[in-house]
């Protein structure tokens, strides 16, 4: 017990000797009518008590993790002739959006070990399965959904995005998608000496819709009834003007 | 110019929509349709999610049909009780369409129920319709007998009959109610108004004129749709009044330019057209579901529990 404890002192204590300080370029983003994605900074320095530590270089890993919600992963495949969803997932919570910089190849700076309880890289960020599962073998339907939101520029791994000047400062730049939900989005910044994380820093940057934005959405959810009469209305107002537009053009 | 729509939660290019919405307009005002049926489809393409590219599809049908009506008052071609009459089925049908809507986009099947009805509604109608402006070019060319209007079918044995003068019918009010009842399901499900099914079921099922058709269809129509567009709000708040609101601006303006157009052609051609169209649209929908797809996963938000 007492040379476990001893141990871990030993590692917590190169640990202290550099913190991270760390600063965002907008903790804020409102989503408007003409929002079409955003640039994020993320930057900040290494704070050190002692001089600068012999041994495997410094290196940096910045995520940044959209909401989590649930969602279901269904796969097709052919049935008398045409093609359906039949097998299907269902994950209790997957983040909408997840994007990882690093500075240098991910498989070099960071254990596997370190990345299972930090859950850093990309695949690990998808969690907890829905319900029962109906199929044998999930890998291929979570590979589906990084594959798809790869795509989608929802998930992201930029490796050697992350600059590192002099060991000491870094920054790392985030492009948010114009596809983008609203939510508390959580930045952590990783040091890494030799695999292992030596310090970290959360962050939050809230996304909300804003303006005629925000109302259509919140009215959608809490007043449907009025919402659906308020598109219909539209509906028929704009039907009308353009009959009568268009007949004071013939006129 | 891009734009946030706020309920599809995607952004997507002001003038794609736009011109998307002309492009529908210009077709439905050249053929008297709603053009539901291509805007559901292209707004699937453009990466609007297909429950919410059905609900607002149906909001921009209520815009276009008004428009439309409008002009179709103004020569005296609505038959309104033959319209209500059609609106009884019609409501059923919507309120039966969202219901069985909502049961498959639980059971993830929603995109392969709209995908079907597609191909089989577009594909039979398509085929009917070029077969029939085939032979009704025939006709042209060779000056024959004209058609025989009042056929005398089962249809005209039923009871609860009513008069409709527009029309010039005195038939039983069931099948008018059937056929708006398998229309509204097909409009809720769909994102269609329906016109390109109704205006053939009114001509050939239930006898009436062709001069009152498209205006009855349209009147009908702003009522199913308005009332699917209703639903849809408030079962599963996916109408985006963005996008609707971008859609019947380009749409609007379309349909004016295409009814200029169309006043151009003749019926025939435009009808041999129209066939075409359907047929095109159709035909690229079955390609979807018979080729083996690019992507054999896809996502869709919630666990469904």
């Amino acid at each position: 017990m007492i040379r476990a404890l001893a141990l871990l002192l030993c590692l917590a204590l190169p640990a202290r000797a550099e913190e991270v300080v760390a600063g965002l370029s907008r903790d804020n983003i409102g989503i408007t009518a003409s929002f079409d994605g955003s640039e994020i900074l993320i930057y900040g320095a290494v704070k050190r008590f002692e001089a600068l530590p012999e041994g495997p270089p410094l290196e940096v890993i910045v995520t940044l993790e959209g909401p989590s919600a649930g969602v279901t992963i269904r796969r097709k495949s052919r049935e008398a002739g045409i093609w359906v969803n039949t097998e299907s997932v269902g994950i209790a919570a997957a983040p909408t959006f997840y994007a990882v910089a690093t500075s240098g190849p991910i498989g070099q700076i960071l254990t596997p070990e370190e990345d299972v309880t930090q859950r850093i890289s990309v695949p690990l960020a998808v969690r907890a399965f829905a319900g029962p599962l109906a199929v044998d073998d999930t890998r291929p339907f979570t590979e589906a959904l990084v594959r798809i939101r790869e795509a989608e520029g929802l998930y992201s791994l930029a490796e050697g995005h992350v600059t590192l000047v002099e060991d000491t400062l870094f920054r790392a730049d985030f492009r948010l998608p114009a596809n983008l939900i609203e939510g508390d989005y959580k930045t952590r910044i990783f040091l890494l000496r030799g695999g292992r994380v030596v310090d970290q820093h959360r962050a939050a940057i809230y996304v909300r819709k804003v303006g005629v934005e925000r109302w259509l959405y919140v009215t959608s959810r809490e007043q449907p009834a009025l919402y659906g009469l308020i598109a219909l209305v539209l509906a028929v107002f704009a039907g009308w003007a353009a009959a009568a537009v268009f007949r004071l053009i013939r006129n | 110019m891009q734009i946030y729509l706020p309920i599809a939660e995607v952004a997507v290019n002001a003038f794609t929509v736009l011109g998307l919405g002309g492009l529908v307009g210009l077709l439905s005002g050249l053929f008297g349709v709603g053009g539901g049926f291509l805007i559901t489809p292209l707004l699937f393409f453009i990466g609007i999610p297909p429950m919410v590219a059905v609900a607002t599809g149906a909001n921009q049908v209520v815009a276009s049909s008004v428009s439309g009506v409008l002009a179709q008052f103004k020569r005296k071609a609505v038959d309104v009780p033959m319209g209500l009459v059609l609106l009884v089925g019609g409501l059923l049908g919507s309120a039966l369409g969202v219901w069985v809507f909502n049961i498959l986009a639980r059971l993830g099947q929603i995109d392969l129920a709209v995908q079907l009805a597609y191909v089989l509604l577009l594909g039979s109608i398509g085929v009917l319709m070029f077969q029939e402006s085939l032979r009704a070019m025939n006709r042209a060319r060779k000056a024959t007998k004209p058609v025989k209007r009042h056929q005398h079918i089962w249809v005209h044995r039923l009871p609860f009959k009513i008069k409709f003068r527009a029309s010039g019918l005195y038939i039983s009010v069931i099948p008018p109610i059937l056929v708006g009842l398998v229309v509204g399901v097909l409009a809720a499900i769909m994102g269609v108004g329906g016109g390109f099914i109704m205006v053939p079921a009114m001509i050939y099922l239930l006898g009436m004129p062709t001069k009152v058709v498209i205006g009855t269809s349209l009147f009908q129509i702003i009522f199913t749709a308005a009332f699917t567009t209703l639903l849809h709000a408030i079962t599963n708040q996916s109408v985006d009044v963005m996008l609707a609101l971008v859609l019947i601006i380009g749409g609007v303006v379309g349909a004016q330019i295409g009814s200029r157009m169309g006043a151009r052609l003749k019926a025939e051609q435009l009808r041999i057209l129209l066939a075409l169209l359907v047929l095109a649209v159709a035909g690229k929908i079955a390609l979807d579901l018979l080729l083996r797809p690019a992507e054999l996963y896809s996502l869709t938000a919630g666990t469904g529990a």
